[in-house]
């Protein structure tokens, strides 16, 4: 029988190109469905009726919702290249961090690119979760160790859009001089052979923030 | 060598609840230590440098934090009896959507509605009981969300339950009246020994509610 694998995704979200990485660094042939989340399709509304976000993730039939919830399902489904070390601590220890960069990182880093009111004190939020990465980076060249693992795919939003945003925004959060391991990994990171496939296009994407960064400005 | 488990803990906690709940079910010896969360301990924050929060597992010297990603170790390490999660991973997708939900929904909407006034409590006990309405149908007719099993969403659960009397107490509704199947299977989760020696009761965290709101000044 063959393998019905289908993922409904947006082309800019972090969170469904988290699970385009995995599929392909894992080789899985998969059917891809761009959403218009202004205007649901029926599938999806289907597939995530709790959420109704994207990512959503078809394995023959069966759905799956949250980024992180379809990586551990993808990486026990699938084998090979393992996103997740063999031993409980270190699983456990890349899911605390997983956990970390989604609970608190992506709403301070996302919330201090924007104008907003206590902007400085956001800022310091941001920066100090960017400095504990830096500091649970050590000299690894990814979370994961020598190979990308659970911990760098979920990162993905700090390695590939907080630069753009920056691009687009003149937002100063991400720096070679206050995080060099870190920028460095997001170097790596952005230009791993698979995972370089998976990500959207550069230009697209500082337009698309360019654009926002234009009505926030703006509206008061 | 003999395993060493030390919990950091705060008994009325529903996250340090759900370790111990898991420690029982898989009959683990442990060390129960209780922080003082107005005046921390030097071991707490060396375990937990990033969160400082309770509930942390140290097991042989090594910190493991989150209370869901506790109970994840815990099956994976005692993994010859009682399993918590499932085997089949379309199943194991599950248990871990919902008790992201329960992480996501429950908790942040039972606080305001001992933290808040007026129309603002008004507001939070209907999203309250939407959540658990949402949880309720998606038990369905099963004795545990893990099916025949009690399982992980069922802690990540259960463990609100010392807590419901006084979210009524404080809203003044019947979470029985919007959600007897949810009650129902409450009870059935009460009768397990690993639920009813852990959770403290209701009358306990309705006192240590009491004096959190005067310390908040919410009266």
């Amino acid at each position: 029988m063959a393998e019905e694998v289908k993922l409904f995704g947006v082309w800019g979200s972090p969170f469904s190109r988290r699970v385009e990485i995995a599929l392909k660094l894992k080789g899985v042939d998969y059917e891809y469905v761009e959403e218009d989340l202004s205007n649901k399709s029926p599938l999806l509304l289907k597939y995530n009726p709790v959420h109704k976000k994207v990512p959503a993730f078809v394995h023959n039939g069966k759905a799956i919702a949250e980024s992180q919830v379809i990586l551990e399902y993808i990486d026990e489904t699938w084998k090979n290249s393992p996103i997740l070390p063999k031993d409980p601590y270190g699983r456990a220890q890349a899911r605390f961090w997983a956990s970390f960069i989604d609970e608190k990182c992506l709403p301070a880093l996302w919330k201090a690119s924007w104008p907003c009111e206590d902007h400085e004190k956001v800022k310091d939020e941001a920066r100090e979760h960017l400095k504990t990465l830096e500091n649970e980076l050590k000299d690894k060249k990814f979370f994961g160790g020598e190979t990308v693992g659970l911990v760098d795919i979920v990162a993905n939003f700090i390695a590939y859009w907080l630069p753009r945003i920056q691009k687009a925004t003149g937002a100063e959060l991400l720096t070679e001089e206050k995080y060099p391991k870190l920028y460095q990994w997001g170097h790596e990171f952005e230009n791993h052979g698979v995972v370089k496939e998976k990500l959207p296009p550069s230009d697209k994407l500082i337009a698309f923030f360019k654009d926002r960064f234009e009505s926030v400005s703006t509206s008061k | 060598m003999a395993d060493e488990v030390i919990l950091l803990d705060f008994w009325p906690s529903m996250f340090g609840m759900r370790v111990r709940v898991a420690l029982a079910e898989k009959g683990i010896k442990y060390e129960y230590r209780e922080e003082d969360l107005r005046n921390k301990s030097q071991l707490l924050l060396k375990m937990n440098p990033v969160h400082k929060k309770i509930p942390v597992l140290i097991h042989n010297g090594k910190p493991i934090c989150e209370s869901l990603i506790i109970v994840q170790y815990i099956d994976e390490v005692w993994n010859d009896r009682a399993p918590i999660l499932p085997s089949d991973p379309y199943q194991r997708a599950q248990a871990r959507f919902w008790a992201d939900f329960v992480d996501k929904k429950v908790h942040d909407a039972g606080r305001k509605i001992w933290t808040t006034k007026g129309e603002e409590k008004e507001a939070a006990k209907k999203e309250f009981i939407d959540v658990l309405k949402v949880l309720e149908e998606q038990l369905g007719d099963k004795p545990y969300f893990g099916g025949d099993h009690f399982g992980f969403v069922d802690i990540s659960l259960i463990t609100y339950y010392s807590w419901f009397s006084a979210y009524e107490i404080f809203g003044e509704f019947s979470i029985e009246a919007h959600c007897p199947k949810l009650i129902a299977w409450a009870k059935r989760c009460l009768q397990k020994k690993s639920v009813s020696e852990t959770l403290p009761d209701g009358k306990k965290i309705h006192g240590f509610i009491n004096d959190m709101r005067k310390k908040l000044g919410v009266e």
